[in-house]
């Protein structure tokens, strides 16, 4: 047998051998064994030396030929290999992908400070400015300057906390109004802003009553204000926060602080206004109160009543809260009990 | 104010309409309409009976059977228990199958052996308040009038069929405190003048006033008006039937036909009056005064009340006889006995009435309408109509003549807008025949000139003064409905928030990251959590007049606030909390300035970290894992140099697991653990808090970063681990890392801290990674080198450490 049959013979045999090998090591091994220093592909260049100066040269070119066909042969079996062997491993690697993943700690926004939030947003898209004023409050910010002299019936509607004679923990936000009234400087533009924060009122904690509730309040002040422009903007309001087809409804009401003074009803986000358990079957929810300015307000705060006009709306976050969810217990709001401040983890869009 | 539908048709024709119609256009335009009730819904055969006998039951000492004809062929026997039942009696019968009160059914039985009809009823039975209820018939059934109809349906006689609107009134329209002001106001909404039928005063009686009472006001500011007048020869007695349910249907219990005519006057004009009995007076005067120091007076309600010069007193020129607008005398009231009365029309100070009713707890009908003022025009009017109507029902006489011992009359108000006015208030263009129509409506004078108005304002809504007011009832009967919908027009604005108010919603969403949940908790609270856990301590903001202890104090820390919290949740099985609050804290200043308000946060975290869970084990929170949120709180504010150091400051927490925040050489905050005594008053295990003063931290500067291009040049990193005494701390030794590493030194990582046996009791070991990188250039092994020594020399001379 020539050196070029014996070559081709071993090229057969060997490439068999690589098709039938099972795993990477033995093809590891086929290789060592067949392209080794000790191989027989070695061995034959080795008898080399015996042929004629002629016939060498292309042996030896054969012999390489073969050699590097091997080579590929094992590289490309070593990939299929591979491949297998990888594909195995991930078989191998199978997870449960239905056991829970690993906790990543959240915490949860107050539900109270959510809905402020979202309140203060829709303002600040309007200009307004989001002020926060002092809880413990003078007397004198909190009523009268907000036309609610001394003696005035309308303190029985907020029996409140004093801490001296002249001091008192505030009963609504209208103080903060009167603060930044007083220091606006109208040559700098209109005033728009909002307050929210708490309040407190001497009530005994029940269901429906708390001795501390939360408040924000609203404020335009400019030239040509209108009752037109409080109805508008209450609607972008209520519209934003209870949905695009939401109705607004105003009916007179009383504050000393405001004049003409209205409370604003919203059609009912539940029912539709077609009457349930949340608008207590009237299709609307009394939600807000709201007017225009009192005059004797704006002159004690330096404000010409003649050249400009205002108006002013309070709402209660708790309220929303409540209405929203349907919170039957106000105190839920102060006690922190975890399952029921961690319900709020999914926050309204609109 | 209950008002009934059927007296407000006395004034107006509301055949077009009904009561719910009318109490929605009510609450739509002015006064809110809280419900509309009629007593007969629900109830059914509820019928006229004539007793024709009644007999003491055989087997019972306290029940009657009576034989009643309630129109049938036969008559019903009807067991009854009753005690004022008797034979010749017309009286409300429920028959079998009736419904009355409270969804009752009431059904044909036996009582004792005694077959029963159905049930004679008391007012109680059939849905009156108890408090309505005549004291005569409290005990027992009601008696009809002899001329009521056997077999009839029994409702209309007791005025249940009629629909009572219940007015919730703002204190400004105190004018619809009264039947005539409701008619105005219903009047105004379905464009009618109300008609109140007048009525012409006899004085009958031979007698002149003059000769039997002298009445004297002492200041005119505190009765306003007080005037005067006597019925004589009067016998009291029940009052007629429809007197008694127009005022139970208003809330008012009837008494005799002299007390129920002034609250008749009362509802009908607004006017309070009060009826002495003329012989009980004790004397021929009436002087109204303020009371004395140490006087008494025995009320209505046979209360001995202690009065003095804050109170208006009526009284007989000697002591007092009655307590000035809110509640008369026991020894003066009118009783069975009385034949003559001196009837009061009087108003009082509002401001002295409401201290007075708010002094005693005496919230009466008439002190209600003094407080918001009463319509000074109808004084005179409705005290001789009360006195008419005393006369009438009493077949008595009235004395000729009345004492006027002060009178006030209206201040005649005139209002003055210009039509602009009302249309630049209102966002509208009425026109002059559209708010002239409305004035018409409201019954209000005016003349019109060139678009400007000139309104009078009638007595009867004294609470219209300036234009505003106007506005107002030009708008609410025009219709908020039709108002136009726009937006301000004027400059637009930013808007916007403040840095700190960003900053603060920044802080929410990282500590929300960091898995806490926010809590609100009361900013009152008690005199000992109001001091415990404070930054600084201050004076407390306590209240003058707290309701609880539990709530009497303002905080000066939010942690117990929170802790509080947490032994709420502890004690109902969540044992794993961590909650942060934002909030202010208050300390007493001078007494008449506004307290100190300061803004902090305050974090607490007890229990689990996380639960043991299928992937990993469980992780309990410890001071560590509090200080971690804590810095990374302050690393996303951009307070990098925030330093602890350890503090014994603060008893209420652990002595050596507490540290003070320090930035800038400012405390800032603590954070630390729980001292074990206080987490047992608290009722909590391990709990770790953090509380930091938001202001002083918001008035450094923060966020003040400069932006460095990433190094092209690769780092090096060293270890190093120093064997040091147990009390040389972390950031001593990190201190002398810096301060030698060199301009190279990038960062200083801590990776293992070792104490143990091995080391020696006073021994720890700490291990640190150092990194070193030139901006400008490769590092040279020889730099890096060089710095390390450095640092390790200083390590062995300052703390005597060695390096491992």
């Amino acid at each position: 047998m020539s050196l070029k049959q014996q070559l081709e013979k071993l090229k057969e045999k060997t490439i068999a051998e690589i098709d039938e090998a099972v795993d990477l090591n033995a093809l590891n091994n086929i290789r060592v064994e067949i392209l080794g220093k000790k191989g027989p592909i070695t061995e034959v260049l080795r008898g080399m030396k015996d042929l004629s100066s002629e016939e060498r040269p292309v042996v030896g070119s054969f012999a390489n030929e073969i050699k590097n066909k091997i080579a590929q042969k094992i590289e490309e079996k070593k990939e299929i290999l591979e491949s297998q062997a990888l594909d195995e491993a991930l078989v191998a690697e199978t997870l449960d992908v239905t056991l829970p993943g690993k906790k990543v700690p959240q915490g949860t926004r107050h539900i109270l400070t959510q809905i402020m939030e979202e309140i203060e947003d829709i303002f600040i898209g309007m200009g307004y400015q989001v002020i926060e004023g002092y809880e413990v409050e003078k007397d004198a910010y909190n009523f009268e300057r907000m036309n609610i002299p001394k003696n005035h019936p309308a303190r029985d509607m907020q029996d409140s906390f004093y801490v001296t004679e002249e001091l008192l923990l505030r009963t609504h936000t209208s103080p903060v109004q009167a603060r930044t009234m007083e220091v606006h400087d109208f040559s700098k533009g209109p005033l728009r802003m909002i307050s929210p924060g708490k309040v407190f009122r001497r009530d005994n904690d029940d269901a429906t009553h708390s001795h501390q509730f939360h408040q924000i309040e609203g404020l335009v002040i400019d030239k040509n204000i209108t009752m037109g422009d409080l109805k508008g903007t209450l609607e972008v309001l209520l519209k934003k926060m209870f949905g695009e087809d939401r109705e607004i409804r105003l009916r007179p009401s009383y504050f000393p602080f405001t004049e003409p003074s209205v409370e604003v009803d919203v059609s009912c986000f539940k029912c539709g206004g077609a009457g349930c358990n949340v608008c207590k079957k009237t299709g609307w929810i009394e939600i807000l109160g709201a007017g225009m300015v009192h005059p004797t307000v704006l002159e004690m705060s330096g404000i010409d009543p003649e050249v400009y006009s205002g108006f002013a709306f309070g709402l209660g976050p708790d309220r929303v809260a409540m209405l929203r969810y349907g919170v039957t217990d106000i105190r839920s709001f102060y006690l922190n009990d975890l399952r029921f401040i961690e319900q709020f983890k999914v926050k309204e869009s609109n | 104010m209950l008002v009934s539908y059927k007296w407000l048709q006395d004034f107006l024709d509301l055949s077009q309409t009904t009561a719910i119609e009318l109490a929605d256009k009510m609450s739509r335009t002015g006064i809110e309409v809280e419900e509309v009730n009629t007593l007969q819904d629900g109830l059914k055969k509820i019928v006229v009976g004539y007793v024709k006998e009644a007999k003491a039951h055989e087997n019972s000492d306290h029940l009657s059977v009576c034989q009643v004809d309630v129109g049938e062929e036969e008559d019903y026997q009807i067991v009854c228990g009753a005690p004022n039942v008797a034979t010749g009696q017309k009286v409300v019968v429920a028959l079998p199958g009736a419904r009355i009160t409270g969804n009752i059914k009431i059904k044909k039985n036996k009582m004792r052996g005694e077959v029963s009809m159905g049930m004679i009823c008391s007012l109680e039975e059939m849905g009156f308040p108890e408090n309505v209820i005549p004291k005569a018939y409290a005990d027992g059934i009601y008696v009809l009038p002899s001329d009521a109809n056997v077999g009839e349906e029994a409702y209309a006689y007791l005025g249940m069929d009629d629909p009572i609107i219940e007015l919730s009134v703002t204190p400004n329209r105190a004018d619809a405190l009264s039947m005539m002001g409701v008619a105005h106001e219903v009047g105004a909404i379905y464009r009618q003048q109300p008609k109140f039928d007048k009525k012409i005063l006899k004085e009958t009686s031979s007698m002149s006033i003059q000769d039997l009472l002298t009445v004297r006001v002492e200041d005119e500011k505190d009765a306003p008006n007080y005037r005067m007048r006597v019925v004589e020869n009067l016998t009291i007695k029940e009052s007629p039937l429809w007197l008694q349910t127009r005022l139970m249907n208003a809330g008012i219990r009837p008494h005799n036909n002299v007390v129920d005519v002034t609250n008749y006057v009362l509802l009908l004009f607004g006017q309070p009056l009060h009826a002495f009995d003329y012989d009980k007076i004790g004397s021929k005067e009436i002087l109204v005064r303020r009371g004395l120091p140490e006087e008494t007076l025995m009320t209505l309600d046979g209360v001995e009340r202690k009065v003095g010069p804050e109170n208006i007193m009526i009284t007989n020129g000697q002591a007092p006889i009655a307590l000035a607008g809110v509640m008369g005398g026991f020894d003066s009231e009118v009783t069975e006995e009385t034949t003559s009365v001196a009837i009061e029309a009087a108003s009082f100070d509002p401001a002295l009435t409401r201290k007075t009713s708010a002094q005693f707890n005496l919230r009466s009908e008439s002190s209600a309408r003094f407080e918001k003022g009463i319509n000074l025009a109808t004084v005179q009017e409705a005290l001789d109509y009360a006195a008419m109507l005393m006369a009438e029902l009493g077949d008595g006489e009235v004395v000729a003549g009345e004492i006027v011992a002060s009178e006030t009359l209206p201040e005649q108000i005139i209002v003055d807008i210009s039509l602009e006015k009302i249309n630049r208030l209102l966002g509208t263009d009425l026109l002059t025949s559209e708010v002239n129509e409305i004035f018409d409506a409201l019954g209000f004078a005016y003349s019109e000139n060139d678009e400007y108005y000139a309104i009078e304002i009638p007595p009867r809504r004294w609470d219209i003064k300036i234009p505003e007011d106007i506005v107002e009832e030009v708008a609410r009967i025009y219709g908020y409905d039709d108002l136009p919908s726009t937006l301000p027009k004027g400059e637009a604005l930013p808007g916007g928030l403040t840095v700190n108010q960003q900053l603060i919603r920044e802080i929410r969403d990282i500590l929300e990251g960091s898995g806490l949940s926010e809590a609100i908790s009361y900013a009152l609270t008690t005199e000992e959590k109001a001091g415990q856990f404070v930054i600084q301590h201050g004076e407390n903001v306590k209240l003058a007049s707290p309701m609880s202890e539990d709530h009497s104090v303002m905080r000066q820390s939010l942690i117990s606030g929170l802790l509080t919290d947490m032994s709420y949740n502890v004690a109902r099985k969540n044992l794993n909390v961590a909650l942060y609050e934002i909030g202010n804290i208050f300390i007493q200043k001078e007494k008449k300035e506004i307290p100190e308000q300061r803004k902090h946060l305050a974090l607490a975290i007890t229990g689990l970290w996380h639960e043991k869970a299928w992937s990993e084990t469980n992780q309990s929170v410890d001071f560590y894992l509090l200080k971690g949120i804590v810095e990374n709180l302050m690393t996303m504010l951009g307070a990098e140099n925030v330093r602890y150091e350890a503090t014994v400051e603060y008893s209420e927490l652990h002595p050596g697991r507490t540290a003070k925040m320090i930035l800038n050489e400012e405390v800032i905050g603590f954070v630390g653990q729980l001292h074990p005594s206080m987490a047992k008053a608290y009722d909590i295990h391990d709990t770790f808090v953090c509380e930091i003063d938001l202001d002083i931290l918001f008035a450094q500067e923060l966020k003040n970063f400069d932006f460095k291009e990433v190094s092209k040049y690769p780092s090096v990193s060293r270890d190093i681990a120093l064997l040091v005494d147990k009390n040389i701390t972390n950031q001593q030794l990190i201190d002398v890392i810096r301060a030698k590493g060199g301009a190279y030194l990038k960062d200083v990582h801590l990776f293992d801290v070792f104490e143990g046996e091995k080391l020696g009791k006073a021994k720890k070991s700490l291990a640190y990674s150092l990194t070193f990188q030139n901006p400008a250039s490769t590092l040279v092994d020889e730099e890096v080198t060089q710095a390390m020594e450095k640092i390790s020399s200083a390590l062995e001379n300052n703390f005597s450490a060695e390096i491992r």
